[in-house]
């Protein structure tokens, strides 16, 4: 804000000057007199509209928070239904928009990322390929690739009397996905304990490995080894303790499928658009950080007799990583923001169910604006804290 | 949805602008030369645009009646299709001058939105649509159903109700407009669409194959839908609600657009009132003596309308039933013009 070093000399020469030629004192007061316009700005705003809703008589405040919602929701990850408030219905929008972000988030840096390499493959058919998707997924717009999950796939599956079944538990058709969910008795916690544990030792036995091999050099299996550990420790205790968990299986009753888990076709339709579009722009971000990777590297790490794999994964990832992040952060929060699409095809998040029938309900538009902005908005900057947070752990340490 | 959003920055912008409403809605619609007229996405008889973008329906003519009113020319209206989650912002922002799209009057609507109710053009009740095949016979058979709803309708609620209070469960699937949960429940993302009865006649029209659907028997709810003004302008208000009374007040007195040429030598003080020769006229509504006359002229008689629209000249077959004129044994009354 202040030049400091201008400062000495500044006030060395302004024995001679008027103070208003002073540099600091223009820079502070130009900048005191900006802030206080924009407040006066922001003041007026926010006085004129509270004066104006006053005047026609409409409704201000969060009172309506507090108030009985009255109406369904198709999907929630918490306990709702119509006698629970307008603020609970707040909760489950906001949990359904972070549902279906962090879905989509993780499966398009898998796609993206599988995607991204498979470009650079020396394989054509696979290098072929991952462009055309890329091609075909980046340059449709995805509300369009959203519309055409859900009507022109999803829509043809059969009804739920015709459903396709896998086995007599999991069941598909135009009204979902049907999962058997588990049913928890006593003693699951024995189950959790031994997983809890066997990550314990899994991360301590691979911390033992790097600094064997870094003294000896020599290498074990540690993906190999921590896997068998993270399965095998968990699954004795679950049949020690006597299989505490069974499974609630779907059926067909009257119109629809009870008991088990259910996945909405707008979840899935949503997810979909929004994991292959987002993925199309993640795996460029791949590809243009590996090849930012001076191909000295590869033949270094080669020379140094490092297999494809290890080079790929111990010396060329991690450099690109440093390219690839930034930008990966602006895709994460495209679709964040994209999932608000969501109120095309009816699946309740945020803006459909707060935004929505919320709103209509109340008519208090700007409170409710105002909230879902914020949301948005808070959920981008903490994408944004964890990504350069990330971003810096990530970045290369010079020495 | 961009749409919405659009809706909400002029709200945060109007709301910011101060002395903006105060004018009188009438010189404004007047300076402008049309009324704006909010009115649905399309539903048959209601408001729905034909073939060549010209709007008909009962809506539509409560519209054009008041422009006939105030401007004296009933085609001055410019049509603004809302969804139901859109349609009391774009009034309260000042983007439309009345609405006029089925729109249930409501306690909360009527006192916390800033807005005023007119009137009732249609009494309506809601009920159920399900596929033929289905086998259902009553409402309560529809325990565990899906159910596809339009987002931000009075029917949200109602839903809700009617299934708590008989111990069913359901589940929403909620669209935007009454296009999407009509093609869902075709392709059977749902078993039943539920809104007002009147919506499910003409959306079922939509159908393919019109006759697979049924509307089942119980109405579960009261929904008198008419138009809506912002409030705080007294004058517009009254506007809006004598160009209403104006179709039923000349069914009752057996005026429609074909005789009211022939009747206005009639010697029947109550239509020489109501054409403005004697009385009051337009004098209180800053509106031309003849108005109601204009209205008749241009629009019909609520009889008219009626049946023009949704009744027994249209594809819609709806009957009159408790729509009939207070003398008919309906519930359809108007204070009268004197």
């Amino acid at each position: 804000m202040f030049r400091k070093n201008t400062l000495s000399s500044a006030m060395a020469e302004s024995a001679s000057m008027r103070f208003w030629y002073n540099p600091t004192f223009r820079s502070v007061f130009f900048q005191l007199l900006f802030i206080g316009l924009l407040f006066l700005l922001v003041a007026t705003i926010v006085n004129n509209t509270t004066e104006n809703l006053e005047q026609r008589g409409i409704t201000t405040g969060f009172d309506f928070l507090n108030q009985e919602a009255g109406f369904g929701i198709l999907q929630s990850l918490i306990e709702y239904d119509e006698t629970h408030t307008f603020g609970r219905t707040f909760v489950v929008g906001l949990l359904n928009t972070a549902l279906i972000s962090v879905l989509g988030i993780a499966l398009s840096t898998i796609v993206g990322f599988l995607v991204g390499i498979g470009r650079l493959s020396g394989n054509w058919l696979i290098a072929r390929l991952s462009t055309a998707y890329i091609e075909i997924f980046r340059n449709i717009p995805v509300l369009l690739q959203i519309l055409f999950w859900y009507i022109a796939v999803l829509r043809t599956l059969p009804s739920p009397r015709q459903s396709i079944a896998l086995g007599d538990s999991i069941f598909l058709n135009l009204r979902g996905l049907y999962l058997p969910s588990p049913v928890f008795h006593e003693g699951p916690e024995l189950v959790l304990i031994a997983l809890a544990l066997a990550l314990v030792v899994t991360i301590g036995f691979i911390r033992w490995s790097h600094q064997r091999q870094e003294k000896t050099g020599k290498s074990l299996p540690n993906f190999r080894i921590g896997l068998g550990l993270l399965v095998v420790l968990p699954l004795i205790t679950w049949f020690a303790s006597g299989q505490p968990v069974s499974w609630d299986t779907p059926v067909l009753k009257g119109f629809n499928f009870r008991g088990g888990f259910a996945v909405i076709p707008e979840l899935i339709a949503l997810l979909l658009g929004l994991t292959f579009y987002t993925a199309s722009y993640i795996a460029e971000n791949v590809r243009s950080g590996i090849e930012a990777i001076n191909k000295g590297q590869t033949e270094a790490s080669g020379a140094l007799g490092l297999h494809t794999g290890q080079t790929m994964r111990l010396v060329i990832v991690p450099q690109a990583m440093r390219v690839a992040i930034p930008p990966l952060a602006t895709n994460y929060m495209n679709l964040i923001k994209n999932s608000s699409l969501a109120t095309a095809i009816g699946y309740p998040e945020l803006v459909n169910v707060f935004m929505g029938t919320t709103l209509n309900q109340t008519g208090q538009a700007i409170e409710i604006i105002a909230m879902t902005m914020a949301v948005y908005l808070t959920m981008n900057l903490l994408v944004s804290l964890f990504m350069n947070w990330f971003n810096k752990r990530m970045a290369l340490v010079e020495r | 949805m961009k749409k919405l959003l659009q809706l909400a920055g002029a709200t945060l912008v109007l709301a910011a602008t101060a002395d903006l409403a105060q004018a009188a809605t009438l010189d404004t619609v007047k300076e402008r030369g049309y009324l704006q007229c909010g009115v649905s996405t399309g539903v048959p008889g209601f408001s729905n645009p034909d073939d060549k973008g010209n709007w008909t329906g009962i809506d539509v003519d409560v519209c054009r009646a008041m422009a006939a009113a105030a401007l004296g020319d009933a085609a001055k209206v410019k049509y603004v299709p809302l969804t139901a989650k859109e349609r009391f912002t774009a009034l309260q922002s000042g983007e439309i001058d009345v609405l006029s799209r089925n729109t249930t009057w409501t306690q909360t609507r009527d006192t916390s939105l800033g807005l005023n109710f007119v009137g009732v053009n249609y009494y309506d009740g809601q009920g159920f649509m399900v596929n033929k095949n289905l086998g259902v016979k009553s409402a309560l058979e529809l325990d565990g159903a899906t159910v596809c709803i339009q987002a931000g309708t009075t029917t949200e609620l109602n839903l809700a109700d009617y299934f708590r209070e008989n111990d069913m469960t359901f589940q929403p699937v909620v669209f935007d407009t009454s296009a999407q949960s009509i093609q869902s429940f075709e392709t059977g993302r749902c078993d039943v669409l539920t809104s007002d009865q009147s919506q499910l006649y003409a959306l079922r029209t939509k159908l393919a194959k019109p006759s697979d659907a049924v509307v089942l028997p119980e109405v579960i709810s009261k929904e008198p839908l008419g138009p809506v003004v912002r409030q705080g302008d007294d004058q517009w208000l009254n506007i809006a609600k004598w160009s209403l009374y104006a179709l039923i007040n000349a069914e009752e007195l057996g005026l429609n657009s074909s005789n009211i040429d022939s009747k206005a030598k009639s010697k029947d003080p109550a239509i020489s009132r109501f054409l403005g020769k004697t009385g009051t006229g337009g004098k209180g509504l800053a509106l031309p003596d003849d108005f109601a006359y204009q209205v008749i002229k241009q629009v019909g008689s609520y009889d008219e309308v009626f049946e023009r629209n949704i009744g027994s000249k249209s594809p819609l077959l709806i009957e009159r039933g408790i729509n009939a004129l207070w003398t008919d044994g309906g519930i359809v009354y108007a204070p009268p013009f004197r």
